[in-house]
C-alpha cells in the first residue's frame, strides 16, 4: 500500500540531510534498512504507537536547540573501574577514550571497520533491528541502521574484568547524533555495559544485542541531565538458552526521551529483566516502550518501570508481553507505576498481554498515585521534616526498580544521585 | 508538662464534633491513663495532639512545657518532645527500618541544634535498645513494619520511643493486638523509660495493660470529654462493672 504523501514527505525531508555511509560490509545492511525505512515512513502524530508521544521533533530535519547543562556533580560511574569509550556529539573521541583492548572482549569502532570483514557483526548489524520491526514498526531504528555514522562492535568472548562504559558527551547545542552499537555475548561469556551522558541535542541510538546460550549481559544506563536534550533509543535483544539480560535505565531531566526495548526470548530458560526509574520536573516527557516476546519454554521476563513526575512532567509506558503458542511455562511480570507529586503531571500507560500458550503465569499492573499520606504523617510524627519525608517515600517508591541493579555499589551511587536530584527539586 | 484546656475538635470535612471540651494536665514523671468506650474520642485526642490532618480545633489549647502544640507542624511537635505510639503503626515498603530510625533520630537532633549521630554510633545504640525489646537484626533490616506481626509492630514503636527519648509519650491502644507475652515485653519497655522528667498518657480500653504499666491517674473519657478522674482503682472499677455505671453516675 502506498504511503500517504505527508509520510513520504516527512521521511524524504529527514533523509535528505543525511549521508549514507558507503562501502564495506555494512553497505548491504544499510541499503536494506533504507528500503525498510522508505516502506514504513517515519512516525506521524496520529500513529497508534506514538499516541502518547509526539514524534515530530525526532523526525524533522532541524534539530531543536538544546543548551548545554553543567550538572555540577561528577559523571555517574566515574568512581568505578571501567573501560571508557567516549563519544562527543555522536563522534568517537579517541583522546578521552581508553585503549580498547581488554581481555575477554574485542571492541571495534563501526566507522573504522567499514573495510574489514567482521563476520559476527555483519550477521547482526540491522538483522535484529529488522526482526524487531514485526509486529510493530520502528522506523527511527531503521533510519538509525541506514545512517549511523559511528558506534562500537563489542564481542564478548569471555568475562572481561571491567565493565565497558559508553560515555556520551554533549558539546554542540544543535548536534544530531546517530549511533549504532552491536553486541554479541558468546556462550558462557559475561559482561557489563554502562552507558551515560546527554549525548547530543538530538540523539538516535540503536543497540543490537545477541546473547548466545548461557551468556550473561548486565546493562546499566543513566541518561544525561541536559534539560533540553531529545533522545530516541532502541535496544533489540535476542536471548539464547539459559542466557540472561538485565537492563536498568535511570533518566532525570530531558525534554523528550523515548526508550524502546525489544526483547526476543528464543532459547529455553532464558531470563530478561528490563527496568527503569525516571524523574521529571516541568518540561519532561519520558516514554518507555517495551515489547517482550516469549518464544521458548520456561523463560522469565520482568518489566519494572517507575516514574516520579512533578510540575507538568509527562510519563508514558507502553509495555507488551507476547507469549507464542509454544512458550509454555512462561513467567512474565510487568509493573509500571507513577508517583504524581502534583495535580499537573500526567502518566499515560498502555500495558498489554497477548498470550497464545496455555501454561503460563503472567501478571501485570499499572498504577498512578500520590505520596501515601499515612506514611508521610508517620514519618513526620517521628520528627522527619515534610520535605525529607517526601523524598524518603519517593526513593522508596523507586526502590523496586533500582533493586534490579545487581551491582550494589552502583545501585547505591545511583540512589545517592537520585536523592540529590530530589533535594534540588522541591 | 502537657496541658490541655477546654479542647474542642471537629472533623475537618464533616460537621461532626468529636472533642467537646477536654481538660487534662499530665505532670512530668507521672503516668496518666485514659479509658473510655469506643467512639469516646480517645484516639482523636492522640491524633490532634500529634498533628494529624483531618481535624479542626474549634476551641481550647494544648501545650507542652509551655509551647503551644497546636501551632506546630507534626515534626516540630516531635522535636519538642512529643511522641505518639500509634495504634496502627504504618507499613512503609521500600524504607529500611534502620534508615527510618536513624533519619528520625538525626532529624530531631538537628532540629534541636545537636550533632547528627554517625552510622556506627547509632548502630551501637540501636542494638542495645533493640535487644531488650527482643528486636532482632532482621527486623531492623526489613522495611518499616512490613511483614511485622502485631506484636513486632508495637515493639518497634517502643524502640522508636526509646531512641527518641521524648518528654511526653502518648500510647494509643498499645495493647491492641498483643498477646500476654507481647504485652509484658512492651510494658517492660515502657516501664524502663519511666523517668522523673517524662510524662505518659496511656490510652486503653482495658484495665489489663494498666496491670503492667501502673498509672498514677486514671481518666474516663466519654462523648468527647473527661467525665471522671481518679486513682488506679478507677480502672479496676471499669474492669468489674463496665462503663455503664460510671456513665450513668456522671450523666
Amino acid at each position: 500500500m502506498a504511503l500517504p504523501q505527508t509520510v513520504i514527505d516527512t521521511t524524504e525531508a529527514r533523509i535528505a540531510g543525511l549521508d549514507l555511509p558507503q562501502g564495506g560490509w555494512s553497505a548491504a545492511a544499510r541499503a536494506d534498512a533504507l528500503a525498510r525505512l522508505r516502506a514504513m515512513g517515519l512516525p506521524q502524530r496520529r500513529d497508534e504507537y506514538w499516541k502518547f508521544t509526539r514524534p515530530d521533533t525526532l523526525t524533522q530535519p532541524d534539530v531543536p536547540q538544546a543548551a548545554l547543562f553543567d550538572p555540577q556533580e561528577s559523571p555517574v560511574f566515574d568512581g568505578f573501574d571501567r573501560l571508557k569509550i567516549v563519544f562527543v556529539d555522536g563522534v568517537f573521541d579517541p583522546a578521552q577514550s581508553d585503549d580498547l583492548t581488554l581481555e575477554g572482549v574485542s571492541i571495534d569502532r563501526l566507522a573504522d571497520v567499514a573495510e574489514a570483514d567482521i563476520h559476527w557483526a555483519r550477521d547482526l548489524y540491522g538483522v535484529l533491528e529488522a526482526r524487531g520491526q514485526d509486529p510493530v514498526e520502528r522506523p527511527l531504528a531503521a533510519l538509525n541502521t541506514a545512517f549511523a555514522s559511528d558506534g562500537v562492535l563489542i564481542h564478548v568472548t569471555g568475562k572481561p574484568s571491567r565493565p565497558i562504559n559508553l560515555i556520551y558527551q554533549h558539546g554542540d547545542t544543535q548536534s544530531d547524533a546517530i549511533l549504532h552499537h552491536v553486541l554479541r555475548v558468546d556462550s558462557g561469556a559475561e559482561a557489563t555495559i554502562l552507558e551515560n551522558g546527554p549525548a547530543a541535542a538530538r540523539f538516535n541510538k540503536t543497540m543490537e544485542i545477541d546473547i548466545a546460550d548461557t551468556g550473561i549481559l548486565h546493562h546499566i544506563r543513566k541518561q544525561g541531565r541536559d534539560h533540553e536534550r531529545r533522545a530516541v533509543t532502541h535496544m533489540f535483544a535476542r536471548l539464547g538458552r539459559e542466557s540472561v539480560l538485565k537492563s536498568f535505565t535511570v533518566t532525570v531531566n530531558g525534554v523528550l526521551t523515548r526508550n524502546e526495548v525489544v526483547v526476543e526470548l528464543t532459547g529455553d530458560d532464558a531470563v530478561a529483566h528490563v527496568a527503569g526509574a525516571s524523574l521529571g520536573d516541568g518540561d519532561f516527557h519520558h516514554d518507555d516502550t517495551v515489547f517482550i516476546t516469549h518464544d521458548a519454554v520456561n523463560c522469565e521476563s520482568r518489566q519494572v518501570f517507575k516514574k516520579v513526575l512533578r510540575n507538568g512532567a509527562v510519563g508514558v509506558f507502553q509495555g507488551k508481553i507476547l507469549v507464542k503458542p509454544d512458550a509454555q511455562k512462561t513467567d512474565g511480570y510487568q509493573i509500571s507505576q507513577s508517583l504524581l507529586l502534583d495535580d499537573d503531571s500526567q502518566f499515560l500507560a498502555k500495558p498489554e498481554l497477548e498470550i497464545y500458550a496455555d501454561d503460563v503465569a503472567c501478571s501485570h499492573g499499572s498504577t498512578s498515585g500520590a505520596i501515601d499520606e499515612e506514611a508521610l504523617f508517620y514519618l513526620r510524627a517521628r520528627g522527619v521534616p515534610e520535605r525529607k519525608a517526601t523524598d524518603l517515600l519517593t526513593l522508596a517508591f523507586l526502590a523496586e526498580a533500582v533493586e534490579e541493579i545487581e551491582d550494589e555499589a552502583i545501585a547505591e551511587d545511583i540512589v545517592t544521585r537520585l536523592e540529590g536530584w530530589l533535594s534540588r527539586h522541591s | 508538662m502537657l496541658e490541655i484546656k477546654n479542647l474542642h475538635v471537629k472533623l475537618e470535612d464533616e460537621d461532626k464534633q468529636i472533642l467537646k471540651g477536654v481538660d487534662l494536665s499530665v505532670e512530668a514523671g507521672k503516668v496518666h491513663a485514659i479509658m473510655g468506650p469506643n467512639g469516646s474520642g480517645k484516639s482523636t485526642l492522640s491524633y490532634v495532639l500529634s498533628g494529624r490532618d483531618g481535624y479542626e480545633v474549634t476551641d481550647g489549647s494544648a501545650s507542652l512545657d509551655g509551647d503551644d502544640l497546636l501551632d506546630l507542624e507534626p515534626e516540630e511537635r516531635a522535636a519538642a518532645g512529643l511522641f505518639l505510639a500509634f495504634q496502627y503503626p504504618v507499613e512503609i515498603p521500600g524504607v529500611g527500618n534502620m534508615t527510618f530510625l536513624r533519619t528520625a533520630v538525626n532529624a530531631q537532633r538537628k532540629a534541636r541544634g545537636e550533632d547528627e549521630m554517625s552510622a556506627a554510633d547509632f548502630l551501637k545504640v540501636v542494638r542495645e535498645k533493640a535487644k531488650s525489646l527482643k528486636i532482632d537484626a532482621d527486623m531492623l533490616k526489613r522495611p518499616v513494619n512490613v511483614g511485622f506481626s502485631g506484636g513486632e509492630k508495637k515493639r518497634n514503636e517502643i524502640l522508636q520511643m526509646a531512641l527518641l527519648e521524648p518528654k511526653m509519650c502518648i500510647l494509643d491502644e498499645t495493647d491492641s493486638g498483643l498477646d500476654v507475652d507481647a504485652m509484658k515485653l512492651v510494658s517492660d519497655g515502657v516501664n524502663a523509660l519511666r523517668d522523673a522528667g517524662r510524662g505518659f498518657l496511656v490510652i486503653t480500653h482495658y484495665q489489663r495493660l494498666l496491670d503492667h504499666i501502673k498509672p498514677d491517674v486514671v481518666h474516663i473519657m466519654a462523648n468527647g470529654r473527661i467525665v471522671k478522674t481518679g486513682g488506679p482503682e478507677l480502672a479496676l472499677e471499669v474492669e468489674q462493672n463496665g462503663y455503664a455505671d460510671i456513665l450513668s453516675e456522671v450523666a
